[in-house]
């Protein structure tokens, strides 16, 4: 058994590597990850990774801060220090929509991105699991796992076959690491 | 993307021949990885000291306090907070870029974007510092919070327009931040794999570990949209609420409804006009003439024509309810603004605002990077005369003729206006050496579409409509990057 634990294809151009991808899913090899320096589209329903659901996320995010803010000014206005204006209504909602609009953004916002980063692994100083340093530059890799495939000659056949100008065979999962 | 070819009647958005994806990492990561040069150093020296002139001015005010500036009791609100609205309206450009033009899909917008945003982060901040330092007491500026107290829990005013500001700008900024960062981890990941030593881990800890696998860049996209979603009604509100500071007081002269549709066209007018004094500069400076375009400098010019005649119109409005209402305070506040003392401002303003940007309908000027970048300026000067034009002539004679007065800034209220330009370019430059300027990953998406190259290519397959392919080659003249000799051979 050797030691090789990821195949990657290294393409210059994205269409060769849908190319690629297709190829090896029609040889029913299961692709491991594939890293792009920019996105691509259509990559996802060839890859099956689902829909996002960060959009009911943000929606609810941003009703919790209308909520908050209403509620707030509520308490603050009209139940905690009710101020007598000449004699004007204490909860004036008209008033208030500007800033319950603000906190509702704001809370959207923060709500969305903090849940991006945790579905993602996004946070400072989280060690970057890079198996191929190009592919943020230049590079396109499509990543399959040597243990699970064991046919390697096949695999670097079909990458190469669909242009890939590189076929890596990384004894190391991630090289970002120390 | 794949397998799709636009539309040639489409201008070319990244010029050149044979560019490579590896090819616009480097040229972008130019200024990031290399010692810079003396252009950079001799703006960064001047604008470290208008930086340090505001500290100085700043410090001077908190340490005396406000009676250093050269209000008085008539006109108690002056170069503050002109201050506050220019900037605050340049830092609408940013996010209006980046989320407006993102929901209409104008992929122009890919290789300004980044900058743009970085400028309006830095311009909120300008403006932030002037709300600080006009408190009088800034130690006690959270006081604006609304949060529970000792003096039996005194809430906030939450009628008050200055409050809804608070709210407002407070969530421009984090948010604009947010969008901003978010759109930077791909290009720090970029930073960080090229890098090595100290700099490496120094990226590596920005990047938040990024690695471009299909579900981050799935995610990412999501996210892009949905922020672009929420921050176009967020950037219109703003200065919607900026403009509420003086609509919702009885000052003849602020006491309008058209304030906040005319304050959001004149914050985009002022906004596009300064990304387009920073990134002529940029361009030619960092050599990204073949990403930044003639296209995009039209395009650009284009919205500074209509937001420049939106505003053209809203003054004109102004003067004609101003009569049409038949209040003779609203009338004699126009009056005085076009032909009292301060007449000079007020003309300032119209030649500046409305009547040089029509210059840009012509396409020899509209197409001319000088004549675009003086009048990018002039623009800018426009709108702080507007301000200027707005607060002190509206309160400088007030209903009482006793009281009639005129306004002299003190050193300290030019000190901080000017610093502020200073502390604007130190934070503008910083950022052109740590951070790519132009949003690398977002570039790339055009190269196989959208560029010049791909497009000759096209032209010479030879399968296109010939009219259409004279009406493109006729449209690259114009561009600068471009170079014109390959197409008189086709």
């Amino acid at each position: 058994m050797s030691n090789i634990k990821y195949i990657l294809g290294s393409f210059g151009d994205p269409d060769e590597m849908m190319h690629g991808i297709e190829k090896l899913q029609e040889n029913n090899i299961k692709i491991h990850d594939v890293y792009t320096p920019m996105p691509i589209h259509g990559i996802e329903a060839k890859l099956g990774v689902k829909r996002s659901r960060l959009d009911i996320a943000a929606f609810f995010f941003g009703i919790t801060g209308t909520i908050t803010m209403l509620t707030g000014v509520y308490l603050a206005t009209a139940v905690d220090w009710p101020v007598n204006i000449g004699g004007k209504t204490h909860f004036a909602l008209p008033d208030f929509i500007p800033i319950t609009f603000e906190l509702t953004i704001l809370f959207c916002a923060f709500g969305l991105v903090g849940s991006y980063y945790a579905s993602t692994h996004l946070f400072p100083g989280r060690a970057p699991r890079v198996m191929d340093l190009r592919a943020t530059d230049d590079r396109f890799i499509i990543a399959v796992d040597a243990k699970e495939n064991t046919d390697h000659t096949k695999i670097d056949e079909l990458l190469k076959g669909a242009g890939a100008l590189e076929v890596k065979h990384n004894e190391r999962k991630y090289i970002s690491y120390e | 993307m794949s397998g799709h070819n636009e539309s040639i009647l489409r201008e070319p958005l990244i010029t050149g021949k044979d560019i490579t994806y590896a090819q616009i990492t480097d040229e972008i990561l130019l200024p990031v990885e290399n010692k810079p040069n003396k252009a950079w150093w001799i703006g960064f020296i001047v604008a470290l000291c208008g930086a340090t002139l505001w500290i100085v001015s700043v410090g001077y005010t908190f340490w005396f306090g406000i009676g250093a500036w050269g209000l008085n009791k008539t006109v108690g609100w002056a170069w503050d907070i002109t201050g506050f609205v220019w900037w605050v309206g340049i830092g609408h450009a940013g996010t209006l870029i980046s989320a407006v033009l993102l929901l209409f899909r104008q992929n122009w917008r890919n290789s300004i974007n980044r900058s743009a945003e970085a400028m309006t982060i830095f311009a909120v901040i300008c403006a932030a510092t002037y709300v600080v330092s006009h408190m009088g007491r800034p130690w006690l500026a959270y006081w604006v919070l609304p949060l529970p107290n000792q003096f039996g829990s005194l809430w906030v005013n939450f009628n008050s327009p200055l409050v809804w500001d608070m709210f407002a700008i407070s969530t421009y900024f984090s948010v604009s931040l947010l969008f901003w960062y978010t759109g930077l981890l791909p290009d720090i990941a970029t930073i960080r794999d090229r890098a090595a030593g100290m700099r490496k881990k120094v990226y590596t800890v920005l990047s938040f570990g990024w690695n471009g696998n299909v579900k981050t860049w799935q995610r990412f996209e999501a996210v892009s949209l949905i922020l672009a979603g929420i921050s176009t009604p967020l950037v219109l509100s703003v200065h919607t609420i900026v403009s509420m500071d003086f609509a919702t007081s009885v000052i003849p002269g602020w006491h309008t409804t058209i304030f906040p549709p005319y304050f959001v066209a004149g914050a985009i007018f002022s906004g596009f006009a300064m990304v387009l004094t920073l990134l002529l500069v940029v361009r030619k400076v960092l050599g990204l003439e073949n990403y930044i375009t003639m296209f995009h400098i039209e395009s650009m010019n284009k919205i500074i024509i209509l937001t420049g005649s939106i505003v053209g119109v809203a003054y004109l409005t102004e003067f004609f309810i101003a009569w049409y209402s038949g209040s003779e305070y609203e009338q004699y506040a126009f009056i005085n603004r076009a032909t009292g003392p301060y007449w000079w401002a007020y003309w300032m303003m119209m030649t500046c605002n409305v009547i040089s940007p029509q210059l840009l309908w012509f396409k020899k000027i509209r197409t001319s990077i000088a004549a675009t970048w003086i009048l990018s300026i002039v623009v800018n000067i426009g709108m702080w005369f507007e301000r200027f034009v707005i607060i002190v002539t509206s309160l400088h004679r007030d209903y009482l003729p006793s009281s009639w007065t005129m306004f002299t800034p003190s050193w300290v209220d030019v000190g901080v206006f000017v610093g502020s330009i200073g502390v604007f370019f130190t934070l503008f430059l910083l950022f052109l050496r740590v951070l790519p300027s132009i949003a690398i990953a977002e570039v790339k998406l055009l190269l196989k579409g959208a560029s010049e190259q791909a497009k000759l290519e096209l032209i010479k397959e030879g399968h296109l409509d010939k009219e259409q392919v004279a009406e493109y080659v006729e449209s690259l003249e114009k561009f600068d990057s471009v170079k014109q000799e390959e197409y008189a051979k086709i």
